[in-house]
């Protein structure tokens, strides 16, 4: 009976061993207004194949050759806030929301969208997507869409949509659907050949207690919304959601490796794996395991931590981690990771797996962490 | 009184009245001009305003605007051979790399025509972006790039699939396109981005890398508004573009005091190390809208046609590149410097736009719009060799003798500007004019629309000039040309042109005639007699108060509470609103640069209709409304 105890605790260990070695490991290298950041603060990053692109609370950095250039409302950009980022990747045209509108940036030209010039809802622009011919925006007074060959605007709201709150967050546009993150509203679906809009809910509608766990999007306070390989990912200020069409799965800080319940972001790599900006770190879920990423909260130093399936949380020796806990945003370049946090824009480097076999530190308890 | 007062007084009495009469008999005959122009049998003249070689140089296809056809002129003998439709008011052509097809834009039908060049058929009808004008294939003959005049953007078409996979941001006015030695498409446009009002105007090269068909670059080009034909040397090392250089901020009073335009070139490319503008005028003769450009094979020379002079332009690059060596800064307003570059000036026929070189550079085929022809030219002797007549009417008519006087530069002072000038393609130019002498940035005024204005009188913004003849009459040839005047036949003929040009195609309408959801709704608000709380707005404050009548104008002046305080007056001519959409930016003086801002920013007191009721969906809708008009 010992024996077979002692076996099955070893399967387990290596079990944990082994999630811990394949979890993605990061060199980090962060860049700071001293490297030439426009401002420490960043809102958002976006990959444009070798060009970087960080929005920040005092203009778009857009990173190239080893150098970083700016654009600020003098060279034509709509505010110097930069909330949001996305790329056209037929045209190579970079569109930017701001505290101030929409900004097109297309070969070095700057074209700006306000409420003021154009049918823009509003020019608080907290979200941006492109799809096909269409810019969709998340804006501070609901939804806006711009036909770029036609140059109409249509706008989604309270009087055209389940929109009950139109402080709209996110968006998240595919060929089929488009998501939207309605901070207080839930998600709002709409469905690209019908044209008809659909709003998703907290089922218990309660504002800080889960009564019914993944029977229902986990909150109405949703922050971001990540649509990829028909699974719809939704990150709330109050845990995060995962939709395949039919099923809900909800996740939290006490029931998976999310490091906190308060999401800025999340972005899917596919159906199964995604990424978590938290106020306590940058996240990583592969299906099964978690790993976060993060400068200790209490002594600052880089830290990884790894949990498993059961639980079970290692703790890897690393020798760098992102430049702030307060994460903001994440997007991919390959295998590496362009992060934006509350002091500073982070670059992942990912290590090779032959070079860099995980150090667990120490094990601990499940569901607790260090 | 003295007899000399009496005298002074007699004449001045006299002259009086017989100003009076040469005024009356100046109405008496401009006044039917617009019936005439109805009821005057159109001929159907070709205007040829492009032109492309066979592959062997053994044919010449020529782009007949006005038949809506290509001809195919066999150049041995110089005689047409064959005529081929193609879509409505083709613009531009190019050919496949193999040669075996033509791409022709049609403006007015939105397509470009695939032609086979061993049937001669149209093999192939594909859909593009809003009026068509330059059209270009990249080297490998995969995708077809068109650039889009009235939505300002270029096409890219897959030519397997005839699928437009996407459309790439242009400048204002999409107009010409090349493919360069280096495989990039560059492209111009003829209308200024828009800038912030009352700023110097600017201009883009746009270039396209045809491996990633995104755009790269965008040279700017300041103070540059018109841009036209764009080409480049063999070698690659050596760009130009045709372009005007306008003098819109301050005021055109007299123009014997200064020009009104420059009639310039730029160059780009590693010849000249970046970006450089140089002139074409000399100091006491202008050369009007240089339009097709075109570089000799052994780098020698540039030829261009400069559409409002009727002249085509030689200009010998080795010294052109010796003096901007030589030059260290910017001589672009130096007129003097065209004499040490221009090597040669050729008359040739009315209104010259597109120019092509036979493949051997010895000839030089020059297509006057205006005159149904084609003037070749020797390039050695820099001397008209031929003249190929396409074939159109023989008979020159009242619409084509005004036509010719639309857009001939001969009336202006020093022969500087046409009406063309301003209006490009009878269109606008998007500037806005300081046109009074009354001091600087006083009474600025946005150049509007020529499009069907029979019943739309008076014009000016102030409504100043109560018919078309004295618009065109005294205040052009007198106040604006400062030179010759027109003859009473002349001024009736323009008049007569200008009374027909026809609305361009709206875009914004559905097929069916039916008006979209958002349009119904704009129309709703368009027409509406309350505001949102029920209350009743004033009839005078109505939209459809002023803006009434088939066009869209009730032909009165109303003070909407646009005026500025720059403005001798807050009175404005109600403008017409069909194809409104097409005209940005908007209020008399330009200062509305889409139409929301002429609510969001300048109607505060809800003094130009009541709008500051509607939420931001209606005024969306709304607008959506208008560009069906």
């Amino acid at each position: 009976m010992k024996l077979r105890l002692w076996f099955a605790a070893l399967a387990f260990g290596l079990a944990s061993l082994a999630a811990a070695q394949d979890m993605p490991m990061f060199r980090w290298v962060n860049f700071m207004t001293a490297d030439g950041l426009p401002d420490n603060h960043v809102f958002c990053v976006l990959v444009d194949g070798k060009r970087i692109w960080a929005g920040t609370e005092n203009g778009l950095g857009l990173y190239e050759n080893g150098a970083w250039r700016v654009f600020r409302p003098a060279d034509g950009l709509a505010h110097q806030a930069v909330l949001s980022l996305a790329l056209d990747h037929r045209t190579g045209d970079l569109w930017a929301g701001t505290m101030g509108g929409l900004s097109r940036i297309s070969a070095g030209r700057i074209d700006t969208y306000t409420q003021l010039n154009s049918g823009l809802s509003n020019d608080i622009v907290y979200g941006v997507g492109v799809q096909g011919d269409f810019v969709w925006t998340a804006t501070a007074a609901g939804a806006s869409r711009l036909n770029t060959r036609t140059g109409q605007w249509d706008l989604f709201n309270e009087r055209n949509t389940p929109m009950y709150e139109i402080w709209t967050y996110s968006v998240s546009p595919a060929a089929d659907k488009v998501y939207y993150a309605v901070w207080g509203g839930g998600v709002l679906e709409y469905d690209q050949p019908s044209g008809r809009w659909k709003d998703y809910n907290d089922p218990d509608g309660e504002t800080e207690l889960v009564l019914m766990k993944d029977q229902g999007l986990i909150h109405e306070v949703t922050t971001s919304v990540s649509y990829v390989d028909k699974i719809l990912w939704v990150a709330t200020y109050f845990g995060a959601s995962r939709y395949d069409g039919r099923y809900w799965h909800n996740f939290l800080q006490k029931d998976s490796g999310l490091p906190s319940n308060f999401l800025n972001q999340v972005k899917a790599i596919d159906a199964n794996r995604a990424w978590f900006s938290t106020d306590k770190g940058l996240a990583y879920y592969d299906g099964t395991n978690w790993a976060v990423y993060t400068p200790a909260l209490d002594t600052h130093k880089p830290e990884m931590l790894v949990r498993d399936a059961a639980g079970s949380v290692h703790n890897i020796a690393v020798q760098s981690a992102p430049a702030h806990n307060y994460v903001l945003g994440v997007d991919f370049q390959g295998d590496d990771l362009w992060v934006a946090t509350a002091k500073g824009l982070s670059h992942g480097i990912r290590l090779d797996r032959s070079s860099s076999t995980a150090k667990v530190l120490k094990q601990t308890a499940s569901g607790k962490k260090r | 009184m003295p007899a000399a007062a009496q005298s002074q007084s007699s004449f001045r009495l006299i002259a009086r009245a017989a100003g009076v009469v040469a005024v009356a008999l100046l109405a008496i005959a401009a006044q039917p001009a617009p019936k005439q122009a109805a009821t005057l049998p159109k001929e159907r003249y070709l205007s040829p305003i492009e032109m492309a070689f066979s592959k062997d140089g053994h044919e010449l296809y020529v782009v007949c605007q006005d038949s809506d056809e290509v001809r195919v002129v066999d150049i041995a003998s110089g005689k047409v051979s064959r005529k081929i439709p193609v879509g409505h008011v083709p613009r531009g052509i190019g050919l496949s790399p193999d040669g075996r097809r033509l791409y022709v834009t049609n403006a007015w039908s939105d397509t470009v025509s695939v032609i086979d060049s061993a049937s001669w058929e149209v093999v192939e009808t594909l859909p593009t972006g809003f009026e068509p004008a330059g059209v270009a294939v990249d080297a490998k003959g995969d995708f077809l790039y068109v650039a889009n005049r009235l939505s300002s953007d270029i096409s890219v078409i897959d030519l397997k699939s005839g699928v437009e996979i996407k459309r790439l941001l242009a400048g204002r006015g999409a107009s010409y396109l090349t493919l360069s030695p280096d495989g990039k498409i560059y492209g111009t446009h003829i209308y200024p981005n828009p800038g912030a009002f009352r700023t110097q105007p600017a201009s883009e090269i746009t270039v396209i890398d045809t491996a990633s068909q995104t755009v790269v670059e965008r040279k700017l080009l300041r103070n540059v508004a018109g841009m036209f034909h764009i080409a480049f040397s063999s070698d690659g090392k050596l760009g130009v573009v045709a372009q005007l250089r306008p003098k819109n901020l301050i005021p055109l009073a007299h123009v014997e005091h200064g020009w009104a335009f420059g009639d310039s070139l730029t160059l780009i490319g590693s010849d000249v190390g970046g970006t450089v503008q140089v002139p074409l005028d000399e100091l006491d003769r202008y050369y009007a809208l240089p339009w097709g450009v075109t570089i000799a094979p052994d780098k020698s020379k540039i030829f261009l046609t400069t559409a409002g002079s009727e002249s085509v332009t030689v200009v010998d690059v080795p010294r052109l590149l010796k003096t901007i060596r030589t030059r260290r800064e910017s001589f672009v307003n130096d007129l003097s410097a065209s004499a040490e570059y221009v090597s040669a000036r050729i008359p040739v026929g009315h209104n010259p736009r597109g120019l092509v070189l036979s493949p051997d550079g010895e000839r030089l085929y020059v297509a006057n719009r205006l005159d149904d022809s084609i003037t070749v030219i020797d390039t050695q002797t820099n001397t008209v060799a031929n003249t190929i007549d396409l074939g159109g009417p023989k008979n020159v008519d009242a619409l084509r003798r005004g036509e010719r006087l639309f857009y001939t530069a001969d009336f202006a002072f020093q022969g500087q500007f046409g009406c063309s000038n301003c209006h490009l393609d009878a269109t606008i130019d998007g500037l806005q004019w300081d046109l009074e002498p009354d001091g600087f940035g006083k009474d600025i005024v946005d150049n509007r629309s020529l499009e069907n204005l029979a019943g739309t009188e008076p014009f000016k913004w102030n409504g100043g000039n109560p018919d078309m003849p004295t618009e065109c009459g005294p205040r052009t040839e007198k106040f604006f040309f400062r030179s010759q005047s027109f003859t009473e036949q002349q001024l009736t003929d323009l008049v007569t042109f200008v009374y027909s040009l026809p609305y361009r195609p709206n875009r914004y309408r559905l097929a069916n005639g039916e008006l979209t959801p958002a349009q119904e709704r704009g129309q709703a608000i368009f027409e509406r007699t309350k505001s949102k709380n029920g209350l009743p707005i004033a009839e005078a404050n109505q939209c459809t108060y002023c803006h009434s009548g088939p066009k869209y104008t009730n032909q009165k002046q109303i003070d909407v509470g646009s005026g500025k305080l720059t403005d001798r007056s807050p009175i404005i001519d109600v403008p017409q609103l069909p194809n409104v959409a097409y005209s940005a930016p908007y209020l008399h003086d330009g200062s509305a640069r889409s139409l929301e801002e002429i609510w969001t920013v300048f109607n505060p007191k809800d003094t130009h209709g009541v709008t500051n009721d509607l939420t931001k969906d209606e005024l969306n809708d709304l607008v959506e409304y208008l560009k069906t008009l």
